[in-house]
């Protein structure tokens, strides 16, 4: 990563040109579009609910176009480099998510854009902000990992935060997953953590992978790693299950434990470690599922929901109904029944979607988090230290299964966890978490396509040593 | 690191691979079960969204939909529950459908193709669209008449206008609380539910229509058209023994407590006065299978597929296979079946100079603003007998009232006619009790009423007693016209 300047060869084309293109008003373009989207939207969900348009329905998205300008214009001076895509994707579903929470609160309380839509919309403003403000103080990613050990300890403190305080200060809905400051709010601090976390993963691993990589003895045709190596796995899935056991819920161990085993994964080259990861995890959950009542009753209402209708499993019957109702094309924005739902405008927010844009509007819906997700990636192999290249690594890799538990959740693929839709639900702690994932993602991305003088693609295509070993 | 990052990154793909396949198995495949689960609300709500139109007797809504400020904006409400349960049937969020609601759904939702010209334009003018109005041929005394008369007991009344098929009265008992099953509270609507399904007597079931009985005697008035048409006349003498033994059976047929008819042979007027089993059992004998089965199919037995539009269930003869079960069926046992309408629909018949007129119960369908959209029009069914055919046996169902088991039923001034019939229902319990009636003033059928008592034993009188006060109200309110 210490490229010579001048050494290389010259780009082979454009060698007049002024500097490489930054795409940035790509970036821009894509993001009116998607401010576009959201406004057509947000009229026709109010055509639907209302019966008639009223210039109301075009503040919120208005507003929303103005935010998602702001966080361009962030990236265009802070992140010149940074992926041209990822940002409008998010835009794109933090305003689908603002419309649908607000076309939820909508139905339920009057004629006017109060409630949890426009506090979602405060809430994006705040996002932005931070995104903007992480963008501005982090310029480099690799500045993060001088404060590993500080991220780390915050990162655990914040977990457990919620175990140890009162229930009266820390559980809604069952998980224990929260800081209730009476009368004033209440945040999620597992969503930041999860991020201080994978700041101390990356950087941990990084430093120690030379010492997880070596392998004692081969076992049918896998490396496995020497017993006393075994350390850092073992803490982590302990510390899972501990937030499994005293915060109750089920997705956010899942998620730290999952992020970890790959992470590892990632650093060490090692099959062995995913392989040692799941039947961790494989025994982790089959001692949760017969010790953890919660538990319990997940699989057996994933098993068979329809059992259990009006019981345990109403939530995720409601969600199946508002799914197939939707069918292929979806009732249409504003004209369904999603209310039918309970946390529709959480938990169930992709129900809601599911059900009134149908097959297709969630398919798109997956798909911007897939190219959130693959570009996240790219942008891990594109930067060349191995800080960055596992720190986006594995925060994109995060948003996928994230993305992954809560969608097969409410769709009956895997048992239902409480986790936040990324962008979409309903909540100030995991839209601000998920929008510094992205001011991370963005700064590492822009790292990776920032011109060295030497031309990027030449140089990975002939320096195969250091910067594909490492 | 970049071979496992790509590794990565194509299980994230796998990944969503997966979301996309069960997305598509739940959405597409599964979607049309799941939307049509009986338990999934979404399309229920969306039609609470749109005022159900009004259930309408007399230019009063018997059934009705309130503005709420709950989720369904729209309560279902029956101004006279005990009323009309079996004709309104209920419109009930969770368990659907029943009676009227039902069977005039589209209609009442506002989804009947006949609506959609309004629908369109209640669209572009911005005002919420509601449903159409559906006008019954209900007359209000008639019906509160027949209730109070039955007074909540197992059974049923059916009254018509034999001259136009109207259906004026219909009442089953007992009734219950449609209310309570269009409730917008999960908990009231669920214990009505259970309960009323629960419940022995059936309060459910609407017995003017959906329930058979065997019809007892008043079969004879069949047997009695089949023999008229046959040639016969009221005062043809038929033989009437004390005991009569069907060819190829040794168990004879006995009147009733064995009592003799009045002679070795009787006329069929006076058959029927006294209702003679041993006369009338080898009167369809002698009449043969064919021409019994095919009077009573003139009648309306096995006719599928009648509706009022209320699914009436078919009456039937069953299988006549011998002489000797022809003459159980001649007398209205072994198998024959009716429903309490298609006793009205026989002495409707026979008043109105036998023609039988389809017996409808929907007058008219409205639009929201209550402009006709539909009227029915009276329709001649069938024509079991002629008219001097049928004025005999006029002749002898008013003997009947005069003279015979139907004393009960007279009115002074009204021409009523009637049969009684006694039904076995099973050894354990108590007989069914029936009485099928006319009335015609001035020479015009006004009124024919089917009245049925479950295991009320053998006091015919009491049935007759029901019917007549039900007669009376018809021709108070209703004729001659």
């Amino acid at each position: 990563m210490t490229a010579t300047v001048g050494a290389g060869p010259s780009p082979p084309q454009g060698s007049t040109g002024p500097r490489p293109a930054t795409r940035r008003n790509v970036e821009l373009m894509l993001v009116l579009l998607a401010s576009g989207i959201i406004l057509a939207l947000s009229v026709s969900v109010e055509a639907a609910l209302d019966r008639e348009i009223t210039i109301n329905s075009l503040y919120l998205p208005l507003g929303l176009g103005g935010v998602f300008l702001v966080a361009h214009l962030a990236v265009r001076f802070l992140a010149p480099y940074a992926d041209p895509v990822i940002l409008p994707c998010v835009a794109l579903l933090n305003g689908l998510g603002v419309t649908f929470i607000g076309r939820l609160s909508l139905s339920e309380v009057s004629d006017d854009y109060v409630g949890q839509g426009m506090r979602q919309w405060f809430w994006t403003i705040a996002a932005v902000t931070f995104f903007s403000a992480v963008l501005f103080f982090v310029r480099d990613h690799r500045m993060l990992s001088r404060f590993a050990y500080t991220f780390g300890l915050v990162g655990v403190v914040l977990v457990m935060i919620p175990a140890v305080l009162p229930a009266r200060f820390s559980t809604i809905n069952g998980a224990k997953l929260w800081i209730i400051v009476p009368g004033v709010g209440q945040i999620q601090p597992g969503e930041f953590a999860k991020l201080a976390l994978m700041v101390f993963f990356a950087s941990y691993l990084v430093a120690k992978r030379d010492v997880l990589s070596l392998a004692s003895k081969r076992v049918v045709g896998v490396d496995l790693p020497r017993g006393r190596d075994l350390g850092p796995v073992v803490a982590a899935w302990l510390a899972s299950l501990m937030v499994l056991i005293f915060e109750r819920d089920l997705g956010t161990s899942l998620m730290y434990f999952g992020i970890f085993v790959v992470m590892l994964y990632i650093a060490t080259e090692r099959t062995s470690w995913l392989l040692i990861g799941l039947g961790l995890f494989a025994l982790g959950a089959y001692s949760a599922y017969k010790v953890v009542g919660r538990v319990e009753d997940r699989v057996s209402i994933w098993l068979d929901p329809f059992a259990q209708r009006d019981g345990n499993g109403y939530q995720l019957v409601q969600s199946l109904f508002g799914l197939g109702t939707g069918g292929l094309f979806g009732t249409g924005p504003g004209a369904g029944q999603p209310e039918s739902v309970p946390f529709a405008s959480s938990d169930f927010i992709i129900s809601t979607i599911g059900e009134e844009t149908g097959l297709f509007g969630l398919g798109a819906v997956l798909t911007l988090y897939m190219v959130i997700a693959a570009r996240g990636i790219r942008a891990s192999l594109d930067v060349r230290d191995s800080f960055g290249k596992l720190l986006a690594g594995g925060l994109a890799f995060s948003i996928g299964l994230q993305v992954f538990v809560i969608v097969g959740g409410v769709s009956k693929l895997i048992p239902l966890t409480g986790l936040t839709t990324p962008f979409l639900s309903f909540g100030g702690s995991s839209l601000m978490a998920n929008w510094c994932l992205i001011a991370l993602m963005l700064r590492v991305s822009d790292a990776g396509r920032r011109p060295t003088a030497v031309n990027m693609p030449v140089q990975l295509r002939h320096a195969p040593t250091e910067v594909v070993r490492l | 690191m970049n071979a496992p990052l790509r590794k990565v990154a194509i299980a994230v793909f796998v990944l969503f691979g997966l979301l996309f396949a069960n997305l598509n198995y739940v959405q597409f495949f599964q979607g049309d079960e799941l939307r049509r689960d009986p338990t999934n609300q979404r399309v229920q709500l969306q039609e609470y969204e749109r005022q159900r139109g009004s259930i309408v007797v007399d230019g009063q809504a018997i059934a009705t939909s309130k503005e709420t400020n709950g989720r369904l904006k729209y309560l279902r409400t029956y101004p006279a529950p005990a009323l009309y349960p079996h004709v309104t049937g209920f419109a009930s969020p969770r368990f659907g459908e029943a009676g009227i609601e039902r069977s005039e759904d589209a209609v009442l939702s506002g989804n009947d193709d006949r609506l959609f010209v309004r629908r369109v334009s209640e669209i572009i003018t911005g005002r919420r669209p509601k449903g159409g109005n559906v006008v019954l041929t209900l007359n209000r005394q008639v019906q509160q008449a027949a209730f109070e008369a039955l007074q909540n007991r197992k059974g049923a009344i059916a009254a018509l206008d034999p001259q136009t098929g109207e259906i004026l009265a219909m009442v089953s008992g007992p009734a219950y609380d449609p209310n309570n099953l269009a409730s917008h509270d999960p908990d009231v609507e669920k214990r009505a539910w259970d309960q009323l399904n629960a419940n022995p007597d059936k309060p459910l079931l609407n017995r003017a229509l959906r329930q058979t009985y065997p019809p007892g005697s008043t079969f004879k008035v069949i047997v009695s058209a089949a023999a008229l048409k046959d040639g016969a006349t009221a005062e043809t003498r038929v033989p009437s023994p004390l005991q009569y033994t069907a060819p190829q059976t040794t168990k004879p047929i006995e009147n009733f407590s064995g009592s003799s008819c009045g002679g070795e042979s009787v006329t069929l007027l006076r058959a029927l006065t006294v209702s003679c089993n041993t006369a009338y059992a080898k009167l369809g004998v002698e009449l043969g299978s064919d021409k019994v089965t095919s009077m009573a199919r003139e009648f309306g037995f096995e006719d599928e597929k009648l509706s009022v539009p209320l699914s009436v269930a078919p009456s039937r003869l069953g299988d006549i296979p011998d002489p000797p079960s022809l003459a159980q069926s001649s007398i209205g046992q072994r198998d024959v079946r009716m429903t309490p309408l298609q006793g009205a629909m026989i002495a409707g018949a026979v008043a109105n100079n036998g023609t039988l007129m389809r017996p409808y119960l929907v007058r008219e369908v409205q639009a929201p603003d209550r402009s006709p959209l539909d009227t029915t029009d009276p329709q001649e069914m069938s024509q079991p007998l002629n008219a001097q055919q049928a004025g005999e046996l006029q002749k002898m169902m008013q003997s009947v009232v005069q003279r015979g088991t139907g004393k009960q039923a007279r009115i002074s001034g009204v021409e009523v006619g009637g049969k009684t019939g006694t039904a076995e229902d099973g050894d354990q319990r108590q007989d069914h009790s029936w009485f099928i009636c006319y009335a015609i003033v001035d020479g015009e059928a006004v009124g024919a009423v089917a009245v049925v008592l479950e295991n009320a034993g053998t006091s015919s009188s009491s049935t007759a007693a029901i019917a007549r006060q039900v007669l009376q109200s018809i021709v108070k309110n209703r004729g001659p016209r």
